[in-house]
């Protein structure tokens, strides 16, 4: 198992908390929690060891589509390919950004 | 929080066993009434997982709640069998032991309180291997104790079914609904073939497996109260109409002679098939 | 199969006989159980004890193994206690002699369903305990995972004898190795730093599970100071054991028990809010 942080630039939004995903063979999940100032605080713990710089290039390839919120963003990874790393998190960003319209 | 609780407008169609831990007890809930007590958000995860370099889950794999079913109190658990095979460790088993617990104080307040448990479970967590046991010791004495009150429902559909000490909890419970894909056994089949070898019991014959341990033939024996379709809308009924039926007389796991005088009559001299079992296991029963 | 070249262990007969030899015997439902009824400490008390049965009905518990036969016979004298003693203030002890090691495992047993047969053990002996009758467990060999749970486990107080050949676990070492992909070897490493999963008594201890360690002289063979001791030992938990005390709380105190308390505190916390 390995222990990943990352902290990125990010816009201070009203969200709300959220979970997606589970920890199974090929998934992970993904939690949500707003952060006050404009930071996105990424926390990540992944059965997959030497994998630095492929999550670093899917957090870039997510900022490139979409504008990550003020948040901390705790990740439990079970082997997950890029593709679902990446599918699970917008999920989690779109979930935790639309229940500001619900509120 | 979407996936976690709120305001669900109850509409789930279909099948049961693609549904998440959480979605399970939502689907099965009165509408709006699911609150879910330690949710992921806690961050209770298993202290002995990552010192042994394997990834947590924030709710270790159990979902708890309080909720409503046709306007009754209950609480609810599921195993979430994706995350560790369903297995049972120590946050998980403390969270389904200390639910029923406050179950049983409700009901001795006089609120009566019934409890649902959805069992998708290997059994204890090898990794957290006693501390899995002794909770499982103490969710089945938890189990007998608010039985008196009000039914413990037990749910196995599938995909993992429900094993090891797990097994003998649901044997434990007041009414216990199955489906066609859900199976129920004390003992994996790669355990049985590893302890006792492969002609006593070859874990790579599915037929095998599932003509002794699936659903199917759980309810044909006797073993379990209700058998239904992999649907969303039956198996609330089902569960609906178990609370309905209120205590039963004599509980499953009580019923000890007549099993005993079958078992000790039943010829062990030649090895068993599916319809033997069937047969030993409702002699002298009425339909 | 290696299970079969092991010797039948003679511990549990050992100390039934040594424990049981002023009381009377009772007769038992199957030949793998002995019953025996009794005082101790001026107090009414039932012993029971699985025991080997080379001759069992069913092949595959032949070797001191909880199977169907064991578990709804445990079940029918504990609950022929219960039903006897249910106008008496005064209900009898129950003393488990756990010598177990394993659950049956076969082919008749799933079919037949053994999960079943052992879950009417578990809820005789809870009954027992939550209507007044205290039920101890002495471990005097191996106490293994289903089997203890249906023998054992629902005990108000544990002990068991400081001793190596008694051992506490919900799977043998070897198969616990080969469904979690590690060699012993390792598994004996890693039990190190996880209590829990640790095959050694102290580990067990400290999970607070057992009431105590009680040093023999020989656990395979008690010597009469042996049988003496654990005698007392026995007796001062009947007086400990109070008449409400029909619970497994105290189990929750042990030093590597600390997630067990936490998540109850806080979800009672979230229970009324």
């Amino acid at each position: 198992m390995e222990t990943l942080q990352f902290t990125r630039p990010a816009q201070a939004a009203r969200i709300q908390p959220a979970l997606v995903g589970y920890v199974g063979s090929g998934d992970l999940e993904v939690m949500v929690e707003p952060l006050q100032g404009s930071q996105a605080e990424i926390h990540i713990q992944t059965s997959t060891p030497g994998s630095e710089i492929r999550w670093r290039q899917v957090i870039e390839q997510i900022e490139a589509r979409i504008a990550l919120p003020a948040m901390r963003m705790d990740i439990h990874d079970f082997a997950a390919t890029p593709g679902v790393i990446r599918l699970r998190i917008e999920q989690a960003i779109e979930l935790a950004s639309a229940m500001e319209a619900q509120a | 929080m979407s996936e976690l609780n709120a305001n669900f407008h109850g509409n789930y169609e279909g099948g049961f066993i693609d549904l998440s831990a959480r979605k399970r007890i939502e689907s099965l809930l009165d509408n709006g009434s699911m609150r879910e007590l330690l949710t992921p958000f806690d961050r209770l995860t298993s202290p002995w997982l990552e010192k042994q370099g394997i990834v947590p889950q924030f709710d270790d794999g159990v979902v708890i709640a309080r909720g409503k079913l046709d306007n009754k109190a209950v609480v609810v658990a599921a195993i979430e069998g994706g995350f560790q095979g369903g297995s049972l460790g120590e946050v998980g088993g403390a969270k389904i032991a200390g639910l029923l617990e406050l179950a049983i104080e409700e009901n001795r307040k006089g609120n009566p309180t019934a409890a649902v448990l959805m069992l998708e479970t290997g059994g204890v967590r090898l990794q957290e291997a006693n501390l899995g046991l002794a909770a499982i010791a103490e969710i089945q004495s938890a189990i007998v104790e608010l039985r008196q009150y009000q039914p413990v429902i037990a749910v196995v559909t599938g995909p993992v079914g429900c094993f090891g000490g797990m097994s003998i909890t649901a044997g434990l419970c007041s009414y216990l609904i199955i489906t066609r894909e859900g199976r129920l056994g004390l003992n994996g089949p790669q355990v049985i073939e590893q302890e006792a070898g492969v002609e006593e019991y070859d874990s790579r014959d599915r037929g095998l497996i599932w003509g002794l341990t699936g659903g199917t033939q759980r309810f044909a024996s006797g073993l379990v109260d209700a058998f239904v379709d992999d649907d969303v809308s039956a198996l609330s009924t089902s569960v609906r109409d178990c609370l309905g039926q209120g205590v039963p007389a004599l509980h499953r796991s009580d019923d000890i002679s007549a099993p005993l005088t079958r078992l000790q009559q039943f010829d062990t001299r030649e090895q068993i098939d599916a319809q033997r079992a069937r047969q030993a296991l409702t002699e002298g029963k009425t339909a | 199969m290696n299970a079969q070249m092991k010797p039948i262990s003679q511990r549990g007969s050992q100390w039934f006989d040594g424990l049981t030899a002023s009381m009377d015997s009772v007769n038992a439902a199957v030949p793998s159980l002995r019953i025996a009824d009794g005082e101790l400490a001026g107090r009414a008390c039932r012993v029971l004890l699985v025991k080997p049965d080379v001759e069992n009905h069913f092949p595959r518990a032949t070797r001191g193994e909880v199977g169907l036969l064991e578990g709804y016979g445990l079940a029918a004298a504990i609950d022929e206690a219960i039903k006897t003693d249910a106008d008496n203030p005064h209900k009898r002890a129950l003393i488990a002699i756990v010598d177990v090691p394993s659950q049956a495992y076969g082919r008749r047993e799933e079919a037949l369903g053994i999960h079943q047969a052992l879950a009417a053990a578990v809820s005789a002996y809870a009954r027992a305990r939550q209507a007044g009758h205290p039920v101890i467990a002495l471990l005097v060999g191996k106490a293994m995972s289903g089997a203890f749970l249906a023998h054992g486990y629902q005990a108000n107080r544990i002990f068991a004898l400081a001793d190596s050949g008694v051992q506490v676990h919900a799977m043998g070492k070897a198969a616990a190795a080969r469904v979690t992909l590690r060699t012993e070897e390792e598994l004996d490493k890693l039990a190190a730093d996880i209590p829990p999963m640790a095959y050694d008594l102290e580990s067990y201890a400290s999970l607070g599970l057992l009431e105590s360690l009680l040093e023999v002289e020989s656990a395979e063979s008690p010597s009469a100071s042996d049988l003496d001791k654990v005698r007392t030992v026995l007796a001062e938990a009947l007086n400990d054991i109070q008449p409400g005390d029909t619970g497994l709380e105290r189990r929750l105190n042990g030093t590597n028990r600390g997630a067990s308390r936490l998540v109850r505190e806080q979800l009672r916390a979230q229970w009324e809010a």
